[in-house]
């Protein structure tokens, strides 16, 4: 039996990158994330892994990707100020098709924002952040145990798709410290092989049956070659419109045929419920508070949480907005997520906004509050 | 008669996109042939570029070969090769590439002396992009953002390189192709960031700028302004005027590099090396 142990969300993000076979971290200090950095420099050599220091952040993005290219499964960790420079390479990663995990402990910003108070609103930037058409995968978890989860979901999707995935963490949960207990084995997704030899005419970029393709890794003996440009299945530049055309759909539809699989959510007290709190991250915890108290006074209402943010659990939220008579999203931002809600629920109830950007996490009473109102305004 | 370095070539993919007289092919022969002349093998050895008309070569080139995005191919050779340390990672860059986007990235690689062969393509102007001024373009020297001439003052990325801790330095021209290919293999030779800036001519967009007349007359201005490291150290410093410029090998002081450090780092965290 594994032993309890009092861990933080960022430590409990290192330990399971190192459980899900990571074993080269780059990275850039910069707070709510450092501890990952740096828990990730202790440990990382003690399995026989590396860590390096980068220069800035956009270095520690190339390092990872260029690691990844060699052979390792790879990692970097940021904040918002360093999300922002690493979306150049972001997209190189989802063009190139370069297995990679970043995580982004988010913090309010814009620009340096509040150090390092909590925030959510790098939502939408962690969808559209890179320039171009794209397909990413993004994850939030909202305690420690789930962080190490959700990591090594995270080092398995992108193996498996051979594309970015983003962790998308929150200050709240990076600082939480939990006891745990975690797993003594984890399934992980290995480096995907070529099924083909040179000799057979092996093309890096010819897409498998998941339409994921089998790129080798370098000094392999395959003479690969990898690029940022547009490519055909050689993987060498074209200009033509058809394998542009051809190129974007794909990376966008092997993701999208993975579809629900990857999609995940948690319901809770969902069963009888006529009105639904939406949230994720750090925020779920304190609506799943908010959600009991209203329960406690009579309220049908439940918690339906995301993990997965992207690609956007459309068909779960489509079938909730059916059901309910309101649905209300807490976030800390503005308002992002919420628009993705309303598209969703495409009228079929409304979706409210219980939105919170002051630097401080949400109390339950705030969300039992806009739950209250929810429930006044839409009977 | 075949020719001994075609075989480092993708047939497939030439000709190569360079203009008539450009001289990038002449510095990408000369790493193929540093490379035969090393012996490396072709399954065990990465090249990685970043964007511009230099970094296009590895496109052409029979390795595994990794065409990064504008400035980034430092960081990208280097978790190359931490990631797999028995692949030899050479970096093809160009002025623009390497000493403006990749400023910060040059420094901190020679810095951490990860065990990687720098070529430099310097055409002394951005030309994929049609010509406008890089830090490397000289004082006066026009560019289409350099109208008037340029008043940007210029890095020499020779003394950049050895300043920032790179263990060997040296530079060569595509006119002295012999001299640039030992140059190279010096490089590769040395197990940590080796630098070489390679002189290259660009006829269609600096050398129509600035009236240098044909492919030939500039590989002709090269002969005739470059001088080996061991006259110019004897030159009077009156006599190093005009567009006289050194080349050779500059620095070579090996030390440990990156990866060799890394290894004890794993001992002495108690981790297995391999």
């Amino acid at each position: 039996m594994a032993k309890a142990r009092l861990m933080q969300g960022n430590e409990a993000c290192a330990e399971g990158a190192i459980a899900a076979g990571v074993n080269f971290f780059a990275g850039y200090p910069i707070t709510p994330s450092t501890e990952i950095a740096e828990t990730m420099a202790k440990l990382l050599p003690k399995h026989g892994g590396k860590f390096v220091q980068m220069e800035d952040e956009i270095g520690s993005m190339g390092a990872i990707l260029g690691a990844a290219l060699a052979g390792a499964k790879s990692m970097d960790a940021t904040s918002g100020p360093g999300f922002s420079l690493k979306q150049e390479l972001i997209g190189y990663a989802a063009c190139a098709e370069i297995p990679c995990v970043l995580v982004n402990v988010q913090r309010v910003g814009p620009s340096t924002g509040q150090p390092t108070a909590p925030s959510q609103a790098d939502v939408m930037q962690a969808r559209w952040g890179t320039h171009g058409d794209h397909p990413i995968i993004a994850l939030a978890p909202w305690s420690v145990r789930e962080t190490y989860d959700v990591t090594v979901m995270a080092v398995n999707y992108a193996e498996r798709f051979r594309t970015p995935v983003i962790l998308l963490m929150d200050e709240v949960v990076g600082h939480l410290r939990e006891k745990v207990v975690l797993p003594e084995h984890v399934d992980v997704y290995p480096r995907r092989k070529p099924k083909k030899t040179r000799a057979e005419g092996y093309q890096p970029y010819t897409p498998d049956d998941d339409l994921v393709p089998n790129v080798a890794d370098f000094g392999q003996g395959y003479h690969i070659h990898v690029t940022g440009l547009i490519h055909d299945e050689t993987g060498f530049p074209v200009g033509s419109p058809k394998i542009t055309e051809d190129s974007i759909a794909r990376l966008h539809e092997k993701i999208a045929r993975a579809g629900d699989e990857i999609i995940h959510t948690e319901s809770s007290f969902m069963d009888d419920a006529e009105y639904a709190v939406l949230a994720y991250g750090g925020t779920a915890r304190t609506a799943y508070e908010a959600v009991r108290a209203a329960r406690a006074k009579g309220i049908k209402v439940g918690l339906v949480r995301l993990i997965t943010i992207w690609p956007f659990a459309d068909k779960v939220v489509a079938a909730l907005a059916k059901k309910m008579k309101g649905i209300l999203v807490a976030e800390m931002n503005y308002g992002q997520l919420v628009g993705e809600v309303r598209r969703a629920a495409a009228g079929a109830c409304p979706v409210e906004l219980c939105g919170k950007y002051n630097m401080q996490a949400f109390v339950p009473a705030e969300i039992e509050s806009a739950i209250d109102a929810l429930v006044a305004a839409h009977q | 008669m075949e020719r001994s370095y075609e075989k480092y070539f993708r047939q497939n993919r030439l000709p190569h996109l360079w203009c008539p007289g450009c001289g990038n092919g002449i510095a990408m022969k000369a790493i193929v042939q540093a490379i035969e002349k090393k012996g490396l093998s072709q399954d065990n050895t990465v090249i990685v570029s970043g964007i511009g008309c230099s970094s296009r070569a590895s496109g052409y080139m029979d390795f595994d070969t990794l065409h990064t995005a504008h400035g980034r191919a430092i960081p990208f050779a280097t978790g190359i090769k931490l990631a797999n340390p028995d692949l030899n990672v050479v970096v093809i860059t160009g002025d623009g590439d390497c000493t403006a986007i990749g400023g910060n990235h040059f420094i901190h690689g020679c810095r951490r002396n990860v065990d990687l062969t720098i070529v430099l393509f310097n055409n002394e102007i951005y030309g994929m992009t049609g010509g406008q001024a890089s830090p490397m373009t000289p004082l006066g020297k026009k560019a289409t953002t350099a109208p008037y001439g340029s008043v940007d003052r210029p890095f020499d990325a020779c003394k950049l390189a050895q300043a920032a801790g790179a263990t060997y330095v040296a530079r060569s021209t595509a006119f002295h192709v012999n001299h640039l290919v030992d140059m190279i293999a010096g490089g590769l030779d040395n197990k940590g960031f080796s630098f070489i800036e390679a002189y290259v001519q660009c006829p269609t967009a600096y050398g129509r700028k600035n009236k240098m007349g044909s492919p030939a007359n500039m590989l002709k201005w090269m002969r005739d302004n470059a001088v080996m490291k061991a006259a110019w150290d004897k030159l009077p410093d009156d006599k190093k005027t005009g567009e006289k410029f050194p080349i050779g090998l500059f620095y070579s002081a090996p030390a440990e590099d990156y990866d060799t450090a890394y290894d004890e780092v794993i001992e002495r965290a108690g981790g297995a090396t391999k």
